[in-house]
């Protein structure tokens, strides 16, 4: 067995079969998270994205949102380029065959050279579309969970991320970071939960932090705060990242409690800033509402298999695999509706010093990442260690199963069980 | 050191990072100065939406301690580079200021992977002692908006 409850063969990482046997049974069944109804707010509306290799266009066709495969019926050129924009018509460069937003095939030049009825339809539409609190899920395979049982509960995450927006929506806004890794998909995914990695990758960041001049107080703040502030968070004690509640579901996902205690990074604490968008919140939503969001204090959620986000700086990144080892991730930052205006500078601010292609702090994990996928390329040790807390995990109420420690591995345990699932059914 | 037109500047901060002086490239920054890699073309405000890179002093002088920590794992052994420095043009000059705009090649050599960058440069400069001090850079990479590998170095 490949995957054992405390152990993973290196070839999950390594070996291109496999590779290809998840493209097809995960990627090509699992509900992806495709992006958010922002990106396709009007009729026409489109963007291209991936499903595992499978390139697709997202469009807005009247009120429904529809997932079409980006290959024309003929002879299978990609029908869109890559990008985003408003059309009403699809219209493949090759032959000029074009297709409706539906996907319906509307005219074919030559077409007296055709019989009718022998025509393709259209484009290939994804069979499986669906939406949770405004992110666009869809599914390669016809079959399957629906989106809520799925998600399960993780679905608790995305509601925290929205209702954190007094006026109850986000919105994408602010750029799209791409960075690319000569890596294997599932190491981003699992480093997103690891409490264990930032002292030792991030040690360099939190020490040049720790160094700085100390960031202003409220009304003399400088730009470089919250860079500072949050580099230095990641240096947080031990005792911290043990303290912290790491969930899992069944289904692989998996999200972490906070591990922040700087007013500045955490909603609730007494900012000025925050202050403000406190009284927004409680203005649309009541007291009691308001106070039952801002308690809440999640850090990274893990969707399996190709998404990650957190609502406490509004990040959101999306996984595509290329290769067993070369990966691309595109980050998304996210408007709350309602907020204080200062409240999407730090965002920005926050999607640079962390996800930045340049950043202090991304570019270590990078490294790494290409390091193990290196380590894992020897054909000398077989097996990944993922024992860190077997043994002692937890069962709660709910169904999800907790780390007894924030540290605990449990988190790859439960992505791996997932994976086991998925690569056994034929 | 002799007076340095603007182009002679440009070439001599280069050469400072190629030789990896970099506390010595640092040092031609003003202390109000910012350091901007765009994330998007012709991108207008480094405030509502994301960079590559978009640093003031305090910022920039991180990363060129990064750069020397023990245990900075992209950046250790650093990057070695050139930096090609080319159609250098004087846009504007006052007073105070020189707005100079040229083009910049960087090859980046590390860890058996080579890389290619390019890109519009725009500095602002003051004059200071004989010399400059950067106001503000600007580097639009031309593959900015594209899927790119983690960058470690300083352009």
């Amino acid at each position: 067995m490949l995957v054992q409850p405390d152990r993973v063969h290196r070839s999950v990482y390594a070996d291109p079969a496999i590779f290809d046997l998840e493209m097809e049974r995960i990627f090509g069944r699992a509900w992806l998270v495709l992006g958010h109804e922002s990106q396709v707010r009007n009729d026409g509306d489109y963007f291209t994205t991936r499903m595992g290799r499978e390139p697709v266009i997202v469009a807005k066709n009247g009120k429904n949102v529809v997932v079409l495969i980006n290959r024309c019926a003929h002879r299978g050129s990609m029908v869109c380029a890559e990008g985003r924009g408003n059309t009403d018509r699809f219209v493949c460069p090759y032959h000029g065959w074009s297709y409706d937003r539906a996907g319906t095939l509307q005219a074919v030049p030559f077409s007296s050279g055709y019989e009718k009825d022998q025509l393709p339809k259209g484009l290939k539409a994804v069979p499986r579309v669906a939406l949770y609190r405004g992110f666009i899920f869809a599914s390669l395979a016809p079959d399957g969970d629906d989106l809520q049982t799925f998600l399960g509960p993780a679905r608790a995450s995305f509601d925290d991320f929205v209702d954190r927006a007094p006026g109850g929506e986000l919105e994408v806004a602010g750029g799209v970071f791409k960075h690319a890794y000569n890596g294997n998909w599932k190491l981003m995914i699992e480093n997103h939960l690891d409490g264990a990695h930032p002292a030792w990758v991030h040690a360099s960041s939190v020490a040049v932090a720790r160094n700085a001049p100390d960031p202003g107080k409220p009304g003399e703040e400088h730009y470089s705060d919250i860079a500072v502030r949050q580099m230095r968070q990641n240096g947080a004690p031990d005792a911290v990242w043990e303290a912290i509640g790491m969930w899992t579901t069944p289904r692989g996902h998996g999200y972490m409690g906070d591990y922040h205690d700087d007013s500045r990074l955490v909603t609730g604490l007494g900012n000025p800033v925050f202050d403000l968008y406190r009284k927004k919140l409680i203005q649309e939503k009541g007291e009691a509402e308001a106070d039952r969001i801002l308690r809440v204090t999640l850090w990274n959620t893990i969707v399996y298999p190709n998404c990650s986000f957190m609502s406490q700086f509004r990040q959101l990144r999306i996984i595509h695999p290329i290769a067993v080892d070369r990966s691309v991730v595109y980050t998304y930052s996210f408007r709350m509706k309602g907020a204080p205006a200062p409240m999407f500078r730090d965002t920005v601010a926050f999607a640079n010093v962390v996800n930045g292609t340049g950043s202090w702090v991304l570019t270590d994990d990078l490294e790494v990442y290409e390091r193990i996928q290196r380590g894992l390329s020897s054909g000398a040790v077989d097996w990944v260690y993922i024992g860190r807390g077997h043994g002692r995990d937890v069962e709660e109420p709910n169904g999800t199963r907790r780390g007894a420690t924030g540290t605990s591995e449990v988190f790859i345990r439960a992505q791996m069980r997932a994976w086991l699932d998925y690569l056994s059914a034929p | 050191m002799s007076e340095m037109n603007a182009e002679q500047f440009l070439y001599h901060e280069a050469r400072l990072l190629d030789t990896q002086q970099l506390e010595a490239w640092l040092e031609l920054f003003t202390e109000d100065a910012t350091y901007w890699v765009p994330l998007e073309r012709e991108q207008k405000d480094p405030l509502e939406t994301s960079s590559i890179i978009h640093d003031d002093r305090t910022l920039l002088e991180l990363r060129v301690k990064q750069a020397r920590h023990p245990r900075a794992h992209a950046r250790l052994p650093l990057a070695r580079t050139v930096h090609q420095v080319g159609n250098v043009m004087v846009l504007s000059e006052n007073g105070a200021e020189t707005t100079v705009s040229s083009t910049l090649q960087v090859v980046e050599f590390r860890n058996e992977k080579q890389r290619l960058h390019g890109a519009l440069v725009q500095h602002r400069l003051r004059k200071a002692n004989g010399t400059f001090k950067i106001a503000h850079k600007r580097v639009d990479l031309v593959n900015s908006e594209g899927e790119l590998d983690g960058i470690a170095i300083l352009f």
